[in-house]
């Protein structure tokens, strides 16, 4: 099952270590990753693996979401099958 | 991999444009609960629900956590109170009322709906009974909401049962006086009335229905309006397109929403009611559609048809993006809910009148209008004709939701708080309806050809 977490917020050292430090945490792999900077705010979004994630999905997202206060970033996870369904026909 | 332009847009709709689903419905049958006693259907009501929605807000919750899209309200409706409580022997109808207001916060969902009567051709007793009882079952339960379907295409007006509405509507106001008549925000008056509708006031599980099913409601004026921002100045049909496009996005979240609930609820799915239903907040507003549009203010001249074009884009948008689509399925203009509207029924541009016109071609009616407190109850009656008219002629549903506000003239407010917004008192014609009211029988059901 594959999740996307995106990371939107102001740019500086060690996001992405972070971010990926924290996933490993929970067994969630990172399957792919792609980072910008896009007007001015750093922007990533990664595709993740959750199927053999040690924690529910719930426990990861409330993880992350503290993460990211603790950094002034917004980060947060969805299910992939949302964008998919939003964006594809 | 996807589009990250296509995730980010998804993640702005969320954040900035208030996307969301504003309801999961899931309707359950009642009539397997009719019994001789009372206490014991109340009992068998109370047992079917909570059994059926235990499950529902956690699986709500569940499903917002995950997809990270919040569902804004979770709810249950039922079948028609009215057709459940004829079998018992009782003229006390406010207890079955109770029952379900207990079943629903028992079960945690902000509203539930179903206290319900269908009367578009006549009145049996129960119905009479259900009908009379509706204002002290509003003024004493928290969540319960009721509708009363007073005319069809198929069956004309019933204008008995229109006259008894206008002064139901008067004591529901003054039974919740001391709430700026909170009663009347959780009664609507229908004219071909939809079996599976997820939106309150007006959702009841209708008898051709199954045991039980999941519906849901998306909402998005806010991401339209973002949508309409980029074409601005540009000819109406490249607008048509655009809200179409939108709405495709916004059904289709709606229908994954669904699927995964009806598939965790182990419920069948009905439909997904492709609605623009806006919130009181600041961007969240069908007003400000049509204004972006290029209308200074909502109710001018061309309101008319910006909102025609509007209502029709979304559906077909919508339509292609689920299985099944059903509901009101439309925009809807309740005032007191909308931003926009608000502030245009504020500086007197939106009127009575032009809302009647508007609901002509959009969902639903006359919805949470606040109308001075001194108004009689036979102009109560002949508002819910005129719109119950609309409906039958044009074969489409309508509605009306008049919050007469005691004690309040022109130029007041009231407040009636949350997804419910405040409404300015609007003004009403003083001229009487009343020997027009009075009449009381049937308008024929109209001609289904000829149509001019």
């Amino acid at each position: 099952m594959n999740a996307i977490v995106t990371v939107v917020g102001k740019d500086k050292v060690g996001i992405i270590a972070a971010v990926c430090n924290r996933l490993a945490s929970f067994n969630v792999n990172v399957l792919d990753l792609s980072q910008t900077i896009l007007q001015g705010n750093f922007t990533m979004v990664m595709a993740v693996d959750i199927s053999m994630a040690t924690e529910k999905m719930k426990t990861i997202s409330e993880s992350l979401d503290e993460l990211g206060k603790s950094m002034e970033l917004s980060i947060r996870i969805q299910r992939e099958e949302i964008f998919d369904a939003m964006h594809t026909i | 991999m996807l589009d990250k332009k296509d995730i980010l847009s998804t993640i702005e709709m969320i954040d900035q444009q208030h996307l969301d689903i504003r309801t999961i419905t899931m309707g359950i049958s009642l009539l397997s609960c009719a019994d001789a006693d009372p206490k014991k259907a109340c009992d068998k009501i109370y047992d079917k629900i909570t059994k059926y929605a235990e499950k529902l807000v956690k699986t709500g919750e569940d499903i917002e956590s995950e997809f990270g899209i919040p569902i804004v309200n979770k709810r249950i409706s039922v079948t028609p109170m009215a057709l459940v409580a004829a079998a018992s022997e009782t003229d006390d109808y406010v207890q079955f009322a109770k029952a379900m207001d207990k079943a629903a916060k028992a079960c945690g969902v902000n509203f539930i709906g179903g206290y319900s009567a269908l009367v578009q051709k006549g009145m049996t007793k129960a119905d009479e009974k259900l009908i009379r009882s509706i204002p002290e079952a509003l003024a004493t339960t928290d969540v319960v909401c009721s509708s009363v379907n007073i005319g069809s295409t198929r069956a004309g007006i019933n204008m008995d049962a229109v006259k008894l509405m206008g002064s139901v509507v008067k004591q529901c106001a003054d039974l919740t006086a001391d709430e700026d008549g909170l009663g009347c925000s959780k009664l609507v008056i229908f004219c071909n009335a939809v079996e599976d509708n997820p939106f309150m006031a007006g959702a009841f599980h209708g008898v051709g229905e199954a045991e039980r099913v999941i519906n849901v409601g998306v909402s998005g004026p806010g991401v339209v309006y973002h949508a309409l921002q980029s074409v601005k100045g540009q000819p109406l049909d490249v607008v048509a397109e655009t809200i179409k496009k939108t709405a495709f996005r916004i059904t289709r979240m709606g229908q994954l929403v669904a699927k995964e609930a009806s598939q965790r609820l182990d419920t069948p799915f009905g439909i997904v009611d492709l609605s623009l239903a806006p919130t009181p907040a600041i961007g969240d507003s069908v007003a400000r559609i049509l204004e972006e549009m290029g209308l200074e203010t909502c109710g001018t001249h061309g309101t008319t048809a910006a909102l025609a074009m509007l209502n029709d884009a979304v559906k077909k948008g919508g339509v292609m993006a689920s299985s099944s689509v059903g509901g009101l399925s439309g925009a809807f203009i309740p005032v007191s809910e909308d931003e926009g509207m608000i502030a245009a029924a504020s500086k007197g541009t939106l009127c009575i009148d032009k809302l009647e016109a508007m609901t002509c071609v959009c969902s639903v009616g006359l919805d949470m209008i606040a109308v001075p407190g001194d108004t009689p109850a036979s102009t109560i009656s002949a508002i819910i004709a005129d719109e119950a008219a609309i409906g039958m002629v044009n074969n489409k549903t309508t509605a009306a939701r008049i919050l007469l506000a005691p004690g309040k003239k022109l130029g007041d407010t009231i407040e009636i708080g949350g997804l419910f917004g405040s409404a300015p008192i609007m003004p009403v014609h003083t001229e009487s309806s009343e020997d027009f009211i009075n009449r009381g029988g049937r308008i024929p059901a109209p001609l289904q050809s000829l149509k001019n």
